[in-house]
């Protein structure tokens, strides 16, 4: 804590007095301000990551697809992400996906390849920098999402993604999943199903992926060195897509 | 600034003019008896006002249906007042802090309001959200996006247990262990 | 020499059908918006490919053409061109139709235009949107002041200082308008520096076309002639204007040129996009750009009322098309995700996506003009705008 309180000699015009009494006012406010933070900050860093409490900022999520082990035509990923997040499934041009297998074939050699595409969860995204009310943000842990209590439906986000991931709504809905609200006029993308990481469980692609048997995505937290992601991204090459944005993309490839 | 006028005395005689004041005579509502009009306004006021709790209203008297849960999380009169403040700031906790299943959580409300008949918050105009609403003529914004109707089997436990020896039960919900 | 500013007569039936019908296209306007936001987007012709559709450009036009046409209220009290000083309240009423207009689309247009409450309090101010949301409304407010200046005689002293705040207040906006593409680093035609200064110079082009057209139109059914030195001099202007936008276009296009990995886009702009190929060559260049400067430079035709009013209305519609081109052929062409590889997906990658106007899209778009007319025929009307006399405006002082 701060010194202990000045005395002040009497002055005929109480000048001193008053600049003492500030003084101290001052140097207690300070002192009664940063204490309970000191205090605060100690228990926030001992922290662990707990569903319950929410999004924790010491992790990033982020994914890794090894596209070698992406077949080209199967769409496993791309129906359970439909089903846990209640999209119609539909290919319309005005059909919300959150989630593409795109098929790639290099012109000059003909090699093909395939791999899903999402939001890729940018650590620094084009999308919230656009937002004017703020209603695209980046969360603690590193998930973009797209807060519809206060998206106005403007679409700039949709025009600034690099990546084309966010839809927009067209028309209205129904049945909408308990813990996926969509609605409407708002935008929408890849939650890294939130819902689910909050539970501590994996995203629906994830682990429709693995239960098929392919294995080519991995969930994990990057910043954790211990994670079966982190481990992989620190023995495999491995790239992100548009990587001269420099976005630090949460969502990272092998194989392309 | 005025248009410039033909001479006085080869225009038409002006038509007469209404109005208790000069000003009121020279005034464009001039014609519109100003107290007659007060006390026609005040009428419908008083009227529609008097007239809005009373058996000749149209507008039926909301409904609360009866919840499936025990106890609410706050009681009636408190929750009356302030759940759109509530579920405003809890909305901010969960989009941004993911805090989920906190004490005022919508998807926790909707396990225990939804209908017994009808299973949702707005399918029915009995039902819990749209009956009060209608009545307060305040559109709900919410199930634009929200789901109205409860998950099968709820991966969060209830707000409230119910008290031992109560007569409502809590049907089907089950708790994920 | 004073100048008297003199309302419009306004009685007649040729005025009262004008507003009349104005009117009727700015109610159908809205009442489109009303259907499109009552049923969702879906009843217009966007997608997720090209999500912002015909009410964009019709919006964007309005706005840019808003900071134009305060130029000439700006060159009166900035510049000190006090030949201009008469037409400056007409000036700063068109820019604030205009921005009325525009913004009323452009709001309208929203996927939740009954949340605009939760855009005037929320600001992320990293977006520009957000920005744009405060330059817009200040520059509404700043207007509003300014006209006091100019037609308030005890004002008057501070129209000089107003005006030149105004002035920075427009650069400012149309920086900031021009920058909600230039700020996009996704997409193959934008995040250029480019961006905003070609705005600027576009406002100052489509500004005075727009003015242009509105003053004649006012001083013909008004009866109140317009002084021959005074449309040559604008219509100079105006030649002068629509040379320096052909000329940012040409510095854009040529710089993509030679850039390899900005091919395909100019590729597809310039030469196998269809329509958006066709508009350019045709809407912007040809009948925007080279038939405007043929019009108004040629000593013949710049001397007459009929051709200066068709060289504006064809900067307008070259004007139109250049802001398709801009908004809506970006959008068409896919996103480069992998450079040197075809991709194929269910979401529209590497295809060209498809867009075609509804009916909802036209009316409201439309609606917009008519919204900034009703507003000048009425103003012209209620308050006195235009000068008694503009027959002799080349020598006033």
């Amino acid at each position: 804590m701060k010194q202990a309180p000045t005395t002040s000699t009497p002055q005929p015009s109480g000048q001193t007095d008053r600049r003492g009494f500030l003084g101290v006012a001052a140097a207690g406010l300070a002192g009664i301000l940063l204490a309970p933070g000191v205090r605060l900050i100690e228990i926030a860093q001992a922290a662990p990551a707990n569903p319950v409490t929410g999004a924790n900022p010491k992790v990033r999520w982020g994914m890794l697809i090894d596209s070698t082990k992406c077949a080209s035509g199967c769409t496993d990923c791309v129906t359970a992400c439909n089903t846990e997040n209640g999209l119609s499934g539909g290919t319309l041009p005005t059909d919300s996906q959150w989630i593409r297998k795109i098929e790639i074939k290099e012109v000059k050699t003909g090699k093909t390849q395939s791999l899903p595409m999402m939001c890729q969860h940018c650590a620094e995204p084009p999308c919230v920098d656009v937002c004017p009310t703020g209603a695209s943000f980046k969360r603690a842990d590193g998930i973009v999402l797209v807060d519809k209590h206060i998206c106005i439906g403007c679409r700039y986000c949709v025009m600034a993604c690099p990546y084309k991931a966010r839809s927009f709504v067209h028309e209205s809905l129904s049945n909408q999943k308990p813990d996926v609200p969509r609605g409407m006029g708002t935008v929408e993308g890849c939650t890294l199903c939130v819902h689910k990481v909050d539970r501590g469980e994996s995203p629906a692609c994830v682990q429709a992926c693995s239960a098929a048997g392919h294995g080519a995505i991995v969930f994990g937290d990057l910043n954790n060195p211990e994670s079966e992601i982190s481990k992989r991204v620190a023995s495999y090459a491995t790239r992100q897509i548009r990587e001269d944005l420099n976005l630090d993309t949460g969502v990272r490839y092998i194989g392309i | 600034m005025a248009h410039p006028q033909a001479p006085r005395s080869t225009r038409a005689a002006p038509p007469p003019l209404q109005g208790a004041t000069p000003a009121a005579r020279q005034s464009r509502f001039r014609g519109v008896p100003r107290f007659g009009s007060l006390v026609f306004l005040l009428g419908l006021l008083i009227g529609g006002v008097t007239h809005a709790d009373s058996p000749t209203s149209r507008v039926p008297k909301p409904v609360i249906e009866a919840a499936r849960g025990g106890q609410c999380v706050e009681d009636p009169a408190f929750m009356r007042r302030h759940h759109m403040e509530l579920l405003k700031h809890q909305r901010d906790d969960t989009m941004h802090g993911g805090i989920r299943g906190a004490k005022y959580s919508l998807k926790t409300c909707i396990e225990c309001h939804a209908s017994q008949t009808t299973n949702s918050v707005t399918a029915a105009p009995t039902n819990f959200c749209v009956s009060c609403h209608t009545y307060a003529a305040v559109k709900i914004d919410c199930f634009e996006c929200h789901a109205t109707q409860p998950q099968k089997t709820s991966s969060l436990p209830l707000a409230q247990p119910v008290p031992a020896g109560s007569s409502l039960q809590l049907g089907q919900q089950q708790v994920k262990p | 020499m004073k100048i008297t500013l003199r309302q419009l007569e306004g009685r007649s039936a040729g005025y009262y059908g004008l507003l009349g019908a104005l009117a009727l296209l700015t109610g159908i306007g809205l009442a489109a918006a009303w259907y499109m936001e009552h049923h969702g987007h879906i009843v217009t012709g966007m997608n997720n490919q090209i999500v912002w559709g015909l009410p964009h450009v019709f919006a964007v036009f309005l706005v840019v053409a808003a900071s134009g046409a305060l130029n000439v209220a700006s060159m009166a009290s900035v510049f000190g061109k006090t030949a201009y000083k008469p037409l400056a309240p007409l000036s700063a009423l068109l820019a604030l139709a205009l921005l009325v207009g525009g913004l009323t689309v452009l709001m309208l247009d929203l996927g939740r235009p009954d949340r605009l409450i939760v855009a005037m309090t929320h600001f992320n101010f990293k977006s520009i949107f957000a920005l744009n949301v405060i330059l817009y409304s200040g520059f509404m407010g700043l207007v509003v002041v300014y006209l006091w200046a100019m037609m308030e005689r005890r004002m008057n002293p501070y129209s000089s200082l107003v005006g030149f705040g105004a002035f920075l207040w427009r650069l400012a906006l149309t920086t900031g308008t021009g920058s909600i593409f230039g700020f996009l680093i996704g997409r193959q035609a934008f995040g250029s520096a480019l961006m905003a200064p070609l705005f600027i110079v576009l406002s100052l082009s489509y500004g005075l076309a727009v003015f242009l057209l509105v003053l004649l139109g006012a001083s013909h059914w008004s009866r109140r002639p317009l002084d021959a030195a005074m449309q040559a001099r604008l219509a100079r202007l105006l030649a002068i204007f629509v040379a320096t936008a052909a000329y940012f276009v040409l510095v854009y296009h040529l710089t993509n040129l030679y850039f390899a990995k900005q091919g395909g886009l100019e590729r597809f702009l310039l030469l196998e996009g269809g329509l958006y190929t066709t508009l350019f060559w045709l809407g912007q260049m040809l009948l925007g750009s080279l038939l405007p400067l043929i019009l108004l430079l040629h000593p013949r035709s710049s001397q007459s009322r009929a051709m200066i009013v068709l060289a504006a209305l064809l900067v307008i519609l070259g004007g139109m098309a250049q802001m398709y081109v801009t908004i809506i052929g970006s959008q068409a062409y896919p996103l480069v995700l992998f450079p040197g590889h075809q991709v194929s997906s269910s979401f529209g990658d590497g295809v060209v996506s498809a867009y075609a106007p509804t009916l909802p899209e036209w009316l409201l778009g439309l609606g917009g003009f008519a919204m900034v007319g009703v507003i000048v025929v009425l103003a012209l009307k209620l308050l006195g705008f235009l000068p008694e006399r503009m027959d002799q405006l080349a020598d006033s002082h």
